[in-house]
């Protein structure tokens, strides 16, 4: 058997090197896409365009204007006069946020009494919207600190000995850098959806082409066809985690405080989950073109579903069952963990485990329906 | 193992030995309850038309398609369920063999002679007879995707045969080659014949038919004569007649429906047409002929081809 294997380890290297561009799709596209993501994968708020209508036009609004101007978080698009202004530069996507001061701010706040500020958001980007206002919060209570004849603004009629306060100290990330979050999942989400596209492209080219067929009529197990065809892919997955987990290191200095030799086992049990999962779609598929349709059904599913972005938790019950049979949720966690808390086995067996079983699944139902769909 | 020296399938084992085969594709039968044996070192033919069903057979036999019912033997051995030990005495070539374009023809041959594990020496000796043979020695270093499609069929047939099998499969092997690439595909089946290696070929083209020791004629899923080429074409009914004409196409409109004409068939400048007997209808349709006032310039009896047998198999089928 092993005669027969090496030949076809051989031959696909063969080919692998006549394809004078492969060597750039296996990587160029994988770092322009983490180079994307490490900059543009953001939920930080930044230059939020502002519109404001100052009715008031007296010292207060003045200053609390320029608080807004001064901040890195809003950009003052606009400083119309009338209302109708406001309503347009929302409509028109001039502006995300308005600021609306009434007449009688600044008299207000002289006097002690509440002095109220209107904020109309643009509600389209709920996300945006949000974090935005969670700005303006902060901007006002800053603001209001600074108003030293206004207690009324911010002191609650509860003596100050009563408050608490928060002393705030993230773990494994105390600046909250985003990207030390991102980076990581990158790593695995690209490459789940290059390894499952190389493997279903590749079996259901060979049935395209008929050398499927004719390997067939050969005495070659079907077992030695799908390692044969597995192996190289299992080779390009690691060397393309080992590519991109360097960039990350090197180019976005995302800290590596975890066990290598940890991250090189739940990265070839990932591995083969996602082998496995391509030799699923290619035993649905007679054309490439059919094995592409299915490839997206099936990969953006398992990007969205797997913590990659949206937490696991907030999803439907439907959506979060679904979430157990997806490789890369667990191994999202896995490199998550090796990367920022060098937390080992004691801690991720579960997940290793999870992926072991998910594999040995994968692959043998792809296995099994291989045979089938030879006839 | 099977011994060269008998030649009637009646006392050999038959290389090949399909019994009341089946196979449908939903709703469609494409093959109907065949049965028939082919002796070691022949080689037989399957003729029909497109869609008869010809690959489907040839699928099953090379056992890369499951039948429905009936059973395959290949020198006794179950294509089915022996399917391992059948594999490695049985070659399959489809209509177009899968080459691996970015290989060289050398890595090609050597791929498929590994796969069947033969010995690294065989496999040299082998080749360079093969390439030889093929026209395809000075080829050797070229990638099978720049070869012409008569040389890469021709490839496809070198990789088929490099670990000499008992029973060599070739469904329309020649389809889309030259003729001279045809010729040396036959210089090379007529040498495996030698060798005592039985081959079974599906073809639509009628002189490939004609070099066939044996023909099963297959229409519509099922086998409808299965005989020597010789006997095939002595057992058709009627005589025929080819007329050579200027417009042959308004003469075979013409005679369809004469007394005793059993077909008409259309061959380039030539009209062939069965009759029931040939002496009393050519002076008939002679005169009818000159009635009509349409020229020809000869009429004579001539012995059919395996096209006039075959075309005279469907007309008593189906009478127009």
């Amino acid at each position: 058997m092993f005669e027969r294997l090496y030949v076809m380890l051989m031959k696909e290297f063969i080919e692998l090197k006549r394809d004078h561009w492969a060597l750039f799709r296996l990587t160029v596209p994988l770092l322009i896409q983490m180079l994307v993501f490490g900059y543009a994968a953001t939920f930080t708020v930044h230059h939020v365009r502002t519109a404001v209508l100052d009715l008031d036009h007296s010292q207060a609004s003045r200053a609390l204007v320029s608080h807004f101007a001064a901040s890195p978080n809003f950009a003052i698009v606009d400083q119309p006069d009338t209302p109708a202004t406001i309503t347009r530069d929302i409509d028109q996507n001039k502006a995300v946020i308005a600021l609306v001061i009434h007449a009688g701010f600044g008299r207000k706040l002289g006097n002690g009494t509440r002095a109220p500020l209107q904020v109309i958001v643009d509600g389209t980007n709920s996300n945006t919207a949000l974090i935005a206002l969670g700005y303006v919060n902060q901007i006002v209570a800053q603001f209001s600190v600074a108003q030293p004849q206004s207690p009324a603004m911010i002191a609650p009629t509860v003596t100050p000995a009563a408050f608490v306060t928060l002393q705030e100290r993230p773990w494994y990330n105390e600046g909250l850098d985003e990207r030390w979050f991102f980076i990581p999942g990158v790593i695995g989400t690209l490459t789940l959806m290059q390894v499952v596209s190389l493997t279903a492209f590749a079996i259901v080219r060979e049935r395209e082409v008929g050398t499927l067929e004719q390997i067939m009529v050969s005495p070659i197990r079907p077992f030695e066809f799908i390692l044969g065809k597995t192996m190289p892919f299992f080779l390009i997955g690691l060397a393309d985690i080992g590519l991109v987990v360097s960039f990350g290191l090197l180019w976005f200095h995302v800290p590596f405080v975890g066990n290598p030799w940890i991250l090189l086992l739940g990265a070839s049990l990932f591995l083969f989950a996602a082998l496995g999962m391509g030799l699923l779609l290619s035993t649905f598929s007679q054309t490439q073109q059919q094995a592409f349709a299915l490839n997206f059904f099936f990969v953006n599913p398992f990007f969205i579903l797997s913590g990659f972005a949206f937490p696991i938790a907030s999803m439907p019950k439907a959506l979060q069952w679904f979430t157990v049979i997806n490789p890369l949720r667990y191994f999202l966690v896995i490199i998550r963990a090796v990367f920022l808390k060098g937390v080992g086995l004691e801690v991720l067996w579960p997940q290793l485990l999870a992926l072991a079983v998910l594999a040995l699944g994968m692959l043998t139902a792809s296995t099994l329906r291989f045979r089938k769909s030879l006839d | 193992m099977s011994s060269l020296s008998t030649t009637t399938a009646a006392d050999a084992v038959p290389a090949v030995r399909v019994h009341e085969l089946s196979r449908a594709f939903g709703t469609l039968q494409a093959i109907d309850n065949v049965s028939f044996s082919v002796a070691p070192g022949e080689i037989f033919g399957l003729v029909g038309p497109d869609g008869a069903g010809k690959t489907t057979l040839m699928r099953m036999l090379a056992g890369v398609l499951a039948p429905d019912h009936g059973r395959i033997e290949l020198d006794g051995i179950d294509v089915q369920h022996q399917s391992e030990q059948a594999k490695r005495h049985l070659s399959y070539m489809p209509q177009r063999f899968g080459l691996y374009e970015d290989l060289t023809v050398a890595e090609n041959i050597f791929f498929y002679g590994e796969l069947f594990s033969v010995a690294t020496s065989d496999r040299r000796t082998r080749s360079e007879t093969l390439l030889h043979a093929a026209g395809l020695t000075d080829f050797r270093h070229r990638r099978a995707g720049q070869l012409s499609g008569g040389m890469k069929q021709k490839l496809g047939l070198i990789c088929a045969l490099i670990h000499t099998p008992r029973v060599l499969l070739l469904d329309e092997p020649t389809t889309g080659v030259d003729p001279v690439s045809r010729r040396d595909f036959w210089a090379i089946l007529y040498q495996l014949r030698e060798q005592g290696v039985t081959i079974v070929l599906s073809t639509a083209y009628m002189d490939e038919a004609e070099r066939c020791t044996r023909l099963a004629l297959v229409h519509g899923g099922r086998i409808r004569q299965c005989d020597t080429p010789a006997r095939l074409k002595a057992a058709m009914p009627g005589s025929l007649l080819e007329l050579v004409a200027a417009d042959p196409r308004a003469i075979h409109g013409a005679l369809r429906h004469q007394p005793g004409v059993l077909g008409s068939l259309l061959m380039g400048d030539r009209v062939h047409v069965r009759v029931d007997n040939a002496t009393r209808r050519m002076p008939q349709l002679n005169n009818f002929l000159g009635e009509q006032g349409l020229d020809i310039q000869g009429m004579e009896q001539v012995e059919p081809g395996i096209e006039d047998v075959f075309v005279a198999l469907l007309d008593e089928e189906a009478p127009a």
